[in-house]
């Protein structure tokens, strides 16, 4: 399958930043129509950054970007944002409209689509993230995690492509969380859309088909979840927080017992558990 | 406490008033600041304050909310009043005169109207506001101000501006009671001491509102480009104002007011 996002030998320096210091340095990489791909990092590790550049918001120092077979240039930057559709960290600095439905159609309304499209768009959109009762509501009225499903109800109407997700769930309480996650899935499932989640979440990585770990504005490593997450604690230096089945596994390790060395979910944890003694 | 201040005055209902279209209230209630200027009798009087009841009961908002508009403007209004009342020009019966100031019979009835102009214009002002939610104020506004595109008045933009002001009001709402009550915690007194030292207390509030109001901008800002913003200029809109028959008829409404008001005036 041809590659969706492109990214090849990309550099990027902030422009306060003296010039031998870059915050990007030669990345390259590239992701697959509908494929669900994580980014995971520390904090000031180049990953948001990142982000930005593949929609154009920063300008690379260097390197090529292409997005759906557009090689992303100033006459392109529009086209280009219409295949993306980004959600951010801050679920109140991104909500536009005075009211759901008005923020639902900002996006729509951008491009110019005709009113009556939006009239089916929006309630369409707002019914899909399960927010169809709150249509009229004022943002100050809704939870972070709700706010975050409007957010993606106005990428649903506008129906983009990519789904760029800058740290999206990270400002979130646990329920917010996994209700945001599951609209993505569910969005996934519907449509054949390619997400790039930007996340210290583990949970959320460990939704993606493939993980590239940056670290220090370069491309570290690059494996699915199960690969990424065998390296157990050193997770934590990747900028993830470790999930609870690796952090059990570690702490039995330290006591001499014997764990296998594949990654396991909670429940393969559990499995494994109560086989453990049994075996012998 | 602050959230009454500004936002409580939209009161939601289902009257006529509340289902006009915005831009009909908003011009209607200047034109009507405009033809109080019409009445000079008692009569004249009598018909505007019989218009305006019944404006506010077909609103269907309760009357205390209209006292209550009145309230804090009393001491400007009285103030006002007896100023008419003491150095208008003097005619009719003198009941009393010292130097320049007098009182007499025609500046006893100026200072009524004065204070029955008053209370029409903040009551026909509070039933606009109380009807009409902020949102489709500055839709009305927009519309109305649409013919200064002539000029290259950025009028699109000056609109969404004050759309995203107004969404922004209970966040900021927020987020200042949030800094107070860090504040308070680190012993910041707020509404005590002098008024240097209140306005000392003020300044650790105002610097963290300041920075977190100019990142929630940039934030905005950015967000508003990936998501295809451009300018107004080819933007499609979403929320659209409808003039109903019941604009109309209130238009008309006005109109009848006002050639009673030329026929019945002194």
């Amino acid at each position: 399958m041809s590659p969706i996002i492109d990214v090849e030998h990309l550099n990027y320096r902030y422009p306060q930043q003296p010039a031998d210091e870059l915050t990007l340095r030669d990345v390259s990489f590239s992701i697959a129509a509908g494929e669900w791909v994580a980014i995971v990092g520390h904090n000031g590790s180049g990953k948001s950054t990142l982000a930005k550049n593949i929609n154009g918001l920063l300008a690379p120092a260097s390197g090529t970007i292409t997005v759906d077979g557009q090689v992303l240039a100033e006459d392109t930057v529009w086209d280009i944002r219409r295949k993306i559709g980004m959600v951010f960290q801050n679920p109140d600095n991104q909500f536009v409209g005075a009211t759901v439905a008005d923020d639902v159609a900002f996006g729509l309304e951008n491009q110019g689509v005709s009113r009556e499209e939006m009239l089916t768009r929006v309630p369409a959109a707002l019914k899909q993230v399960n927010m169809q009762d709150f249509a009229t509501r004022e943002p100050a009225r809704l939870s972070g995690g709700q706010k975050q499903r409007v957010a993606l109800a106005g990428m649903i109407a506008a129906r983009p492509q990519i789904l760029i997700l800058d740290e999206a769930t990270s400002m979130l309480d646990p329920r917010g969380r996994e209700e945001v996650l599951a609209t993505i899935r569910q969005m996934k499932a519907a449509s054949d859309l390619t997400v790039l989640s930007i996340t210290h979440d583990i949970d959320e990585a460990a939704s993606a088909n493939r993980i590239l770990v940056v670290n220090d504005g370069q491309l570290k490593e690059e494996g699915t979840p199960a690969e990424i997450f065998k390296h157990g604690e050193d997770l934590i230096k990747m900028g993830l927080d470790m999930p609870y089945a690796e952090r059990l596994k570690a702490a039995l390790k330290r006591q001499n017992v014997q764990v296998p060395a594949t990654y396991l979910t909670e429940k393969g944890m559990a499995d494994w558990l109560w086989q453990l003694r049994s075996n012998k | 406490m602050m959230n009454k201040l500004i936002f409580g005055r939209y009161i939601p209902g289902d009257s006529v008033i509340h289902h006009m279209d915005p831009r009909a209230k908003l011009l209607l209630s200047f034109y009507f600041i405009g033809i109080i200027f019409i009445a000079n009798n008692w009569l004249t009087y009598l018909l505007l304050f019989a218009f305006t009841f019944l404006a506010i009961t077909l609103s269907g908002v309760k009357w205390s909310f209209f006292i209550n508009g009145v309230k804090p403007l009393i001491w400007l209004i009285l103030f006002t009043v007896v100023l008419q009342i003491l150095f208008s020009a003097s005619g009719g019966h003198v009941y009393w005169h010292w130097g320049i100031i007098t009182i007499s019979q025609l500046g006893l009835i100026n200072g009524a109207y004065i204070f029955c102009r008053f209370v029409l214009i903040i009551f026909m002002s509070t039933l606009l506001t109380l009807t009409t939610p902020p949102l489709e104020l500055s839709d009305a506004i927009e519309y109305i101000l649409m013919p200064l595109k002539a000029v290259h008045f950025p009028v699109y933009e000056v609109a969404l501006m004050l759309s995203i002001a107004l969404r922004f009001v209970p966040t900021l709402m927020d987020e200042t009671e949030k800094i107070m009550n860090a504040q308070r915690a680190r012993g910041v007194d707020f509404g005590e001491g002098n008024i240097f030292q209140q306005m000392r207390a003020v300044v650790p509030l105002l610097i963290p509102l300041f920075v977190s109001s100019f990142n929630r901008a940039e934030d905005l800002a950015t967000a508003m480009e990936a998501r295809g913003y451009q300018g107004g200029e080819g933007r499609s809109k979403f929320r659209i104002l409808k003039w109903h028959a019941r604009d109309s008829w209130a238009t008309v409404s006005f109109a009848v007011l006002t050639a009673a008001l030329i026929f019945l005036r002194a």
